[in-house]
């Protein structure tokens, strides 16, 4: 050990320890830093005597103001439901109709449907509801299962092709992918989808494949075409395609047949809060 | 000690206790590879493989040609060299993809990739993590630590090629982790994400660690342990205990990548935020305060300020920090006396932290004229500024009614990056910028020009940065909690995130120009490197004598 010495620039005494060449003065803690810090631990302690804090053998200490997270969340939830109580009453006994026709429960309806929607229905349908590519526009009066109020709602609950025994469930044959028909006739059906659209088609392709729309899609999406809601099968006549309008869309739609799966909302929300939201999409549609 | 061992004509005991433990490794590798049915773990099992075989080899090598034979008369410093390069090296790939992820965030669809899974941003961010915290930041612990406890001991490293082993070792692990995260290999634990072969290899290595830097201690020729030291060890002690209890798992199967934590539920959170939190206080905190400890007193050529209080902040930091990392699980299935406890304990580490900060600051004292003139005194400076104001930060947010606000929204991240940015990078960039001289014996830098650059685009950088987490933290922890007067929430969480579209593109900016300051630096470290060396060779950096055992 070095012998202590004075520091020419403050004038406080070295430890007389060194290394590399690296001292240490002899400083007392700062007063400010010692105070604030005993102040920290009484706050602490203080703390300790009004909350819960400490564990024992036998549970543990619930502190002086018996605060608890879960008799607040309890409370919380009380006052969100008599906040709620008087519109949400009346949306559980009322037909959707008659919450349409009264201005100041369906204000309320749309409320409640805005907040469920963002974080719920928003994630495949988009922000504002117009939907993309295998998830349907809810914004336009195209439905694939029907939009009367009642159609959607029944939708929310038991969702499309979901694990709840009364879903929504059709499915379209993979034509192309499991052999059902030769790839030459898939790539006529295309041209006749096509055509359907009131689009330029190859004329003779068109004409191979009416046998065949009759013989095998005319049953779901009608001898025209025009599709069928109970089947939720889509009109092919319109401009409106969820899968896509150009041929290699449509061809790869006929070659695979796929279908989106749309979770069963039932067992989630609560039958007011479905009321609310079939209400919300309706008003938000050109619907029907 | 190992220079005892060594016999005049034969190898030297260490480099033969490697090859063998090399050739055991890579037929072991082998053996794994050939028998497991698992593709992940094969390809861990190959890299294990190329790794040892690779190391048996250059063993080989370096034995028949009489090398292996250390200096005793001199510091070992090749390692520390190595450890530098790695730091530079990996610190540039951390903060790369940082800004990658943070492009995500921002352009989510110019920078999404669907043909290539392993650029998903879920893949990439614990990249980032890791590489920055373990890589970055545990090449430049490893190798600040071998430079220091040498100095101030007096003594050479320890266990001859152990240090070596230490190195590369611990680059493997490196690497296993982050190719891991990327096939997604993955346990989900934040900070603790590699699987159990590569925690066992990490341990491996972390043991062997703590062994070189005791022996060194042990060897040392100077009455006391200097008070970097006391860091560094609690650093390596605690992540070791860290470590092996969060990462107590049950493989699937021996020759299968997974496994499954011995913890489950809330008791695997508590377990996670004990070791989570205590990466950031052990790892962050005490290793770097560490090189705090040695290249502040060294750089301002001052004595620290008082070693009572060095102390004090020692022991309180270490006994409190310990306590605090439920606080990260707030409104949580946490019992609530455990987070009110983890809050409190919190509030107490306040002051302890300060310790280093006023240490530190005050240091300068006498020496303020070099925050003018040297723009690497002033790095190290301003890291010590983000340092007390993290450690501020911190306590704030971990009282409860505070959490409610910023849990879970940007707030954190800038939590995290003000002292990620400001503090670890900044004393590491300041560490170096010094080390790097000496190392190579050179008489200066090769440009104080390009430090400075480097000082001034970095910080600006870090204040973009966390700034724009502050505006758009505050602002989505305000927006999730609105409510509408009929009682349901106002905004739904897609809206949240693209009102902060902005702050999100300010971040990657600030992001960039702290990864372009460590571009600058690399190059400026490379001119130094290649500059002639200094004609005297203790010019550079005045050498404490090393003792030499007799």
């Amino acid at each position: 050990m070095s012998p202590r010495e004075t520091d020419d620039v403050s004038g406080v005494e070295t430890t007389g320890h060194e290394w590399d060449g690296i001292r240490e003065l002899d400083n007392p803690l700062p007063r400010w830093w010692l105070w604030t810090w005993y102040l920290c631990i009484a706050v602490a302690i203080v703390y300790w005597v009004l909350m819960p804090a400490w564990p024992g053998l036998h549970g543990y200490t619930h502190g002086l103001l018996h605060m608890s997270d879960r008799a607040q969340v309890v409370r919380d939830l009380d006052a969100l439901k008599t906040q709620r109580s008087a519109e949400g009453a009346r949306l559980k006994n009322l037909s959707l109709e008659q919450i349409e026709a009264d201005p100041k429960l369906q204000a309320y309806a749309l409320a409640v449907g805005q907040s469920i929607f963002g974080d719920n229905c928003a994630t495949c349908h988009g922000a504002g509801g117009t939907g993309g590519k295998g998830y349907p526009n809810l914004r336009d009066d195209v439905w694939l299962w029907g939009g009367t109020p009642e159609d959607i709602q029944h939708t929310i609950q038991v969702g499309i092709r979901s694990d709840n025994p009364q879903a929504r469930a059709s499915q379209m044959p993979a034509f192309g992918r499991d052999q059902l028909l030769p790839a030459e006739q898939i790539n006529d059906l295309t041209e006749y989808v096509v055509a359907l659209s009131h689009r330029p088609a190859n004329a003779g392709a068109v004409g191979r494949a009416a046998p065949v729309f009759q013989a095998n899609c005319a049953i779901c999406h009608g001898p025209e075409g025009k599709g069928d809601q109970t089947k939720g099968a889509p009109n092919l006549t319109d401009a409106d395609w969820l899968y896509g309008s150009a041929r290699a869309d449509i061809h790869g739609q006929i070659w695979n047949g796929r279908g989106g799966v749309m979770p069963t909302w039932e067992k989630r929300f609560d039958p007011e809060t479905i009321k609310a939201l079939a209400v919300y999409i309706h008003a938000n549609a050109a619907g029907q | 000690m190992q220079q005892s061992l060594v016999k005049e004509d034969g190898a030297p005991l260490d480099a033969v206790i490697l090859l063998v433990f090399s050739c055991l490794g890579a037929f072991g590798a082998l053996l794994a590879t050939a028998y497991s049915a698992d593709p992940l773990f094969r390809f861990h099992g190959y890299v294990f493989l190329f790794a040892f075989t690779l190391a048996a080899g250059v063993m080989t090598v370096g034995m028949s040609s009489g090398k292996f034979r250390g200096d005793p008369k001199s510091y070992q410093d090749s390692v520390i060299r190595a450890g530098v390069i790695a730091t530079m090296f990996w610190g540039v790939v951390g903060m790369l993809v940082g800004v990658v992820i943070a492009c995500q965030l921002s352009w989510p669809r110019i920078f999404y990739f669907p043909d290539y899974g392993f650029l998903n941003f879920g893949r990439l961010r614990p990249l980032h993590t890791s590489g920055v915290i373990f890589a970055f930041g545990g090449n430049a612990l490893i190798a600040t630590s071998f430079y220091v406890v040498q100095r101030t001991c007096r003594a050479r490293l320890a266990g001859g090629l152990a240090s070596w082993f230490v190195f590369w070792g611990y680059n493997l692990f490196i690497v296993l982790a982050a190719t891991g995260y990327l096939l997604g290999v993955t346990q989900g634990q934040e900070y603790a994400e590699p699987e159990w072969v590569t925690d066992l290899w990490l341990t491996i290595v972390w043991v062997v660690y703590l062994l070189v830097f005791l022996g060194t201690l042990w060897r040392r020729k100077e009455p006391h342990i200097y008070v970097a030291n006391w860091f560094y060890l609690a650093f390596i002690v605690t992540i070791a205990l860290l470590h092996i209890v969060n990462n107590l798992a049950m493989p699937v199967g021996w020759l299968n990548h997974r496994s499954y934590s011995a913890f489950g539920g809330v008791q695997n959170a508590l377990t996670q935020w004990w070791y989570g939190h205590n990466a950031v206080g052990f790892f962050l905190t005490a290793g770097f305060l560490a090189i705090m400890y040695y290249f502040v007193p060294k750089r301002a050529e001052r004595p620290i300020y008082s070693y009572r209080l060095s102390i004090v902040h020692f022991w309180a930091l270490i006994f409190i920090y310990i306590w605090a990392g439920p606080h990260h699980l707030h409104y949580t299935a946490l019992p609530m006396w455990t987070q009110t406890l983890g809050a409190t304990f919190s509030i107490m580490l306040w002051m302890p932290s300060w310790g280093g900060m006023i240490n530190g600051l005050m240091t300068l004292s006498g020496a303020w004229d070099k925050l003018r003139t040297d723009p690497v005194m002033r790095m190290l400076v301003v890291s010590i500024a983000f340092y007390g104001m993290s450690t501020f930060e911190g306590p704030m947010m971990s009282i409860r009614e505070v959490n409610a606000l910023s849990h879970y929204t940007d707030w954190t991240i800038g939590h995290v990056h003000s002292g990620a940015l400001g503090w670890v990078g900044f004393i590491t960039f300041g560490a170096v910028y010094c080390m790097v001289p000496w190392l190579w014996k050179k008489d200066r830098l090769w440009s104080d020009r390009l430090v400075e650059w480097h000082f001034w685009i970095a910080t600006t950088g870090i204040l973009l940065y966390i700034t724009a987490m502050w505006v758009s933290g505050i602002m989505e922890g305000l927006m999730w909690r609105e409510y509408t007067p009929q009682g349901f929430l106002a905004n739904s969480f897609v809206e949240t995130v693209s009102a902060k579209h902005v702050e999100n593109i300010v971040r990657a900016i600030g992001g960039l120009m702290y990864l372009s300051g460590a571009l600058i630096m690399s190059y400026n470290l490379w001119r130094t490197i290649r500059m002639p060396s200094s004609s005297t060779q203790d010019s550079a950096a005045a050498l404490p004598a090393l003792a030499v055992a007799s």
